[in-house]
């Protein structure tokens, strides 16, 4: 049997009830959101079973959307379903103001270094990580790069002009 | 039809005094059987003519630094045929590219294993100023981590330019004082940049 995106929501709605919501269908990738204390249930549940067995994670990275208070950060994991050859996304939402999230690297153990740039470029903190130190940039940095936190460049600014590339 | 073979049965001498560059001796008095001159003079010419590069490449003006050793352009005209990779042998450390953040300590280490006297030249606008990468995470300018004696603007320049650079440094060579290492303002300079 095809493994649907209807059956996989069919069976995390069984499973996990008004914890997990946001369905999406995108370009037929199946896409939801949990809160961010149930990431770690909802993918050792994607992952044990017999059916769904998301074993393989893709990707894990942050996104900033700084007009969103209270959800201020996502979390997005890419799981993959290697027998079945489905992908999803699963997406916890925190607050800036405090943005721990349980690690997943017991669970994966790729998800050692991506939590770590995740770390790195938007400061959130996963909970129980080993080694949770910056994986890109210096030691010293003090602020998290990615953050929509920073004004763009001014363009009036002549301090970098064209003489600086030889087209002076 | 078959080429016609074609000998070379007119072959042009060669003029050894064209084809030769010879360094052109400093100023001085000359007698019968005697030259004098200043020791500073001697030993600079003697300095500007056999540098030895140290390349530093990190990115495409690397890539324009091997055109620049290649025969075409050919650096090994000013007597740089030796190209080192340790700077501990090296005078002349040739940055070329970009230099993020987290590599500025190790350039900061490679000018410092270098012996004096030593000369740094900066090519290509990342190394001078960051060029494009005005950004968190790209150091703006080598000047930041260590002194540069002479920067080659270019994004990236041409072979030419990194030559017309290495001019200029072969002429702050030459004219530079046996004494300037052991000055005052040079040691405020390194010390501006915390080197011993």
């Amino acid at each position: 049997m095809e493994l649907s995106n209807q059956y996989i929501q069919q069976r995390l709605t069984e499973k996990f009830g008004e914890q997990v919501f946001n369905f999406e269908d995108t370009y037929g990738m199946l896409s939801f959101e949990a809160p961010k204390d149930q990431n770690l249930k909802v993918m050792q549940f994607l992952y044990d079973d017999a059916e769904l067995q998301f074993r393989f994670m893709t990707d894990l990275c942050a996104v900033n959307y700084p007009d969103q208070p209270g959800r201020e950060l996502a979390v997005v994991y890419h799981l993959h379903n290697l027998r079945d050859n489905v992908r999803i996304r699963f997406k916890v939402f925190t607050s800036v103001a405090e943005p721990d999230v349980y690690t997943a690297s017991q669970l994966f153990s790729t998800a050692n270094w991506m939590e770590r740039e995740t770390y790195d470029f938007y400061g959130v903190n996963f909970v129980g990580h080993p080694n949770l130190k910056r994986i890109l940039n210096v030691d010293e940095m003090d602020y998290f790069p990615m953050r929509k936190e920073y004004p763009l460049e001014d363009q009036t600014r002549i301090d970098k002009d064209d003489e600086m590339f030889g087209r002076g | 039809m078959a080429r016609p073979v074609r000998f070379n049965i007119h072959p042009k001498e060669g003029d050894i005094n064209s084809a030769v560059a010879v360094a052109e001796a400093p100023a001085g008095y000359s007698g019968d059987g005697f030259f004098t001159t200043k020791l500073s003079d001697v030993v600079g010419l003697a300095r500007k003519n056999s540098i030895w590069p140290l390349p530093f490449a990190t990115s495409c003006c690397g890539i324009e630094f091997m055109a620049t050793m290649g025969s075409h352009y050919d650096i090994s005209r000013f007597g740089s045929e030796r190209v080192g990779f340790s700077p501990r042998q090296c005078d002349l450390l040739m940055v070329m590219g970009t230099i993020a953040k987290k590599m500025a300590p190790v350039l900061r280490q490679v000018y410092l294993q270098m012996a004096e006297p030593r000369w740094v030249l900066a090519v290509g606008a990342c190394a001078s100023s960051g060029g494009i990468f005005d950004t968190y995470s790209v150091l703006q300018g080598i000047d930041q981590v260590i002194p540069v004696d002479v920067y080659v603007p270019g994004c990236p320049p041409r072979p030419e330019a990194i030559l017309d650079g290495f001019m200029k440094i072969q002429e702050l060579v030459g004219q530079e004082s046996i004494r300037r290492r052991n000055s005052p303002q040079y040691q405020a300079l390194m010390d501006s940049y915390g080197i011993q």
